[in-house]
């Protein structure tokens, strides 16, 4: 057998043959226990929704992407200025940290409302609300990746008369590359949580809307299957952005695995 | 062989009554006294623990004495910024930038010293081909075998044309084979530029196939305990490894050692 072929099934079968599974037993269960539709919809009945709403979800994963896209990246610059000012002084990083663990704790579904209160209905305020949930796992990765340091590279710097900046751009800079893709790449799923959430409250007006106000719709008037289908939907985005930031990842680092 | 002079850039290293003690109250050195030549290979055995990297760190400026000093070039400049100027480190570890290659990493001390032109460039491709690694240079260290890294960090400490050469058991996770053959390599470099060079190192053989020179130093807090000169001549190659006055030297070298543990 070709060989990349041989790679790309022993990759792809196991995931699919498993998912086939559950779909079958999803059907099995629906069937057996005669459950009504509006509790749990078969999955046929799934993809027929999806198929007919195919426009409203596929815009609706559009702009949610969109939204989670400018939340990572909007974590990523703010994230890794944060880190770095962490990173230059030991008592700035001890003053700063609780606040930044306050990030990572604080229930966003309480903090939405004040975000839409504070900054209006609209894509504004999701994007923002993408950008506090994406915002812890890049600033302490990226502290980590400044931090973390070969002892004896910084000899081999001080040996060399290296300046504080030359050190910064030349090793503690590059050197941080790998923890912030790692970063990134826990962000990536929650930044796409993040714009669902703020779907959920801001999502209203206009005539586009994204999938977290299309589960918020299909949840309030009971379209099951519809919920079904924005709910997988939006887990297959999620999916999407981690594999692109996984990717970018990968191209970032390629050299430390000696790959080129 | 001789070497012809070049006054301008040799250096001589002295400790004076050089002690430290660590923070934690931790006696590294004891007045340890050596002197190394201009121009001279030594070799600094000792027990692990012994301050041999303690000591190399006081000559590099990265250590201060607690009391003491230490002198570089003549008897004038103490170590510190401006003669760092003249030394290169070669650490165990290769201590290569993974996300550079080859060439970049061996750049990187001329960078650092803003030093990047033509001449620069001629000089990062010179030390290259010097270590081997011609057909590597746009290769990146995981590609690279560890005595290939090795080489690599060996290249990059001499493109700045040291007149000092710190070595803290550079080859010591390298297997025999390799070892043996970077040992010639770096006589080699040595015999062709002339720089002092102090090595340390565990391995008798190694300390005096490459030396003029071996000292002893022994447990914490370290001191010399004994020096030995190698009267073995210059170029030196690998059949001096199998022959019996090499074998007589490095018993003696290890019975010293050995008395050094207690």
């Amino acid at each position: 057998m070709n060989p990349l072929l041989h790679r790309a099934l022993a990759l792809f079968l196991p995931p699919l043959v498993l998912f086939a599974l559950v779909v079958i037993a999803w059907n099995g269960a629906v069937v057996y226990w005669e459950l009504p539709p509006y509790l749990v919809p078969t999955p046929v009945a799934v993809l027929n929704v999806a198929k007919e709403n195919r426009a409203a979800l596929w815009s609706g994963a559009l702009l949610t992407g969109k939204a989670a896209l400018l939340g990572l990246l909007a974590s990523l610059v703010v994230g890794i200025l944060i880190a770095f000012v962490f990173s230059q002084s030991r008592l700035i990083q001890r003053a700063g940290y609780p606040y930044a663990i306050f990030l990572q704790t604080v229930p966003i579904v309480a903090i939405a409302p004040l975000i839409i209160l504070w900054f209006g209905h609209g894509f504004q305020s999701i994007v923002i609300i993408s950008f506090i949930v994406s915002l812890f796992p890049i600033i302490t990765n990226t502290t980590t990746g400044l931090t973390t340091l070969d002892p004896n590279m910084v000899e081999l710097f001080e040996v060399n008369n290296a300046t504080r900046l030359q050190r910064l751009l030349k090793l503690q800079l590059p050197g941080a590359v790998p923890y912030i893709v790692a970063g990134a790449r826990i962000s990536s799923g929650l930044s796409v949580i993040g714009v669902i959430v703020g779907e959920f409250f801001a999502g209203f007006g206009g005539n586009k809307f994204g999938l977290g106000y299309l589960i918020y719709f299909a949840n309030a008037t009971l379209k099951t299957s519809y919920l079904f289908a924005a709910v997988i939907s939006s887990t297959l985005l999620g999916l999407a952005m981690f594999a692109l930031i996984t990717g970018i990842g990968n191209l970032l680092t390629l050299r430390w695995r000696g790959t080129r | 062989m001789s070497f012809p002079p070049d006054s301008a850039r040799q250096t001589s290293v002295t400790l004076e009554q050089v002690s430290l003690r660590f923070d934690r109250g931790v006696e590294a050195l004891h007045d340890l006294n050596l002197r190394v030549g201009d121009g001279e290979f030594l070799s600094v055995v000792g027990p692990s623990g012994c301050g041999k990297s303690t000591m190399l760190r006081l000559v590099a400026g990265l250590l201060r004495p607690t009391s003491g000093s230490v002198h570089i070039g003549g008897d004038t400049k103490l170590a510190g910024r401006q003669t760092r100027r003249d030394i290169s480190f070669v650490f165990q570890q290769p201590t290569l930038l993974p996300w550079r290659s080859v060439e970049k990493n061996v750049r990187l001390p001329l960078e650092l010293r803003g030093r990047v032109g033509d001449e620069g460039r001629r000089r990062v491709a010179e030390v290259i081909d010097l270590v081997g690694l011609r057909d590597f240079a746009r290769f990146y260290p995981a590609q690279l075998s560890g005595g290939m890294q090795m080489r690599v960090s060996l290249a990059r400490a001499l493109v700045t044309r040291p007149s000092l050469l710190i070595l803290d058991e550079p080859f010591a996770a390298l297997d025999d084979i390799t070892r043996q053959r970077l040992n010639e390599e770096l006589l080699a470099l040595w015999g062709r530029d002339r720089f002092t060079a102090i090595f340390v190192t565990h391995n008798v053989s190694e300390a005096v196939f490459l030396s003029q020179r071996v000292v002893v130093m022994s447990a914490r807090p370290g001191r010399v305990l004994a020096e030995v000169p190698v009267p073995f001549s210059f170029p030196r190659n690998a059949e001096l490894r199998a022959e019996p006055d090499f074998a007589r030297l490095t018993g003696d070298v290890s019975r010293t050692l050995r008395e050094s543990f207690r």
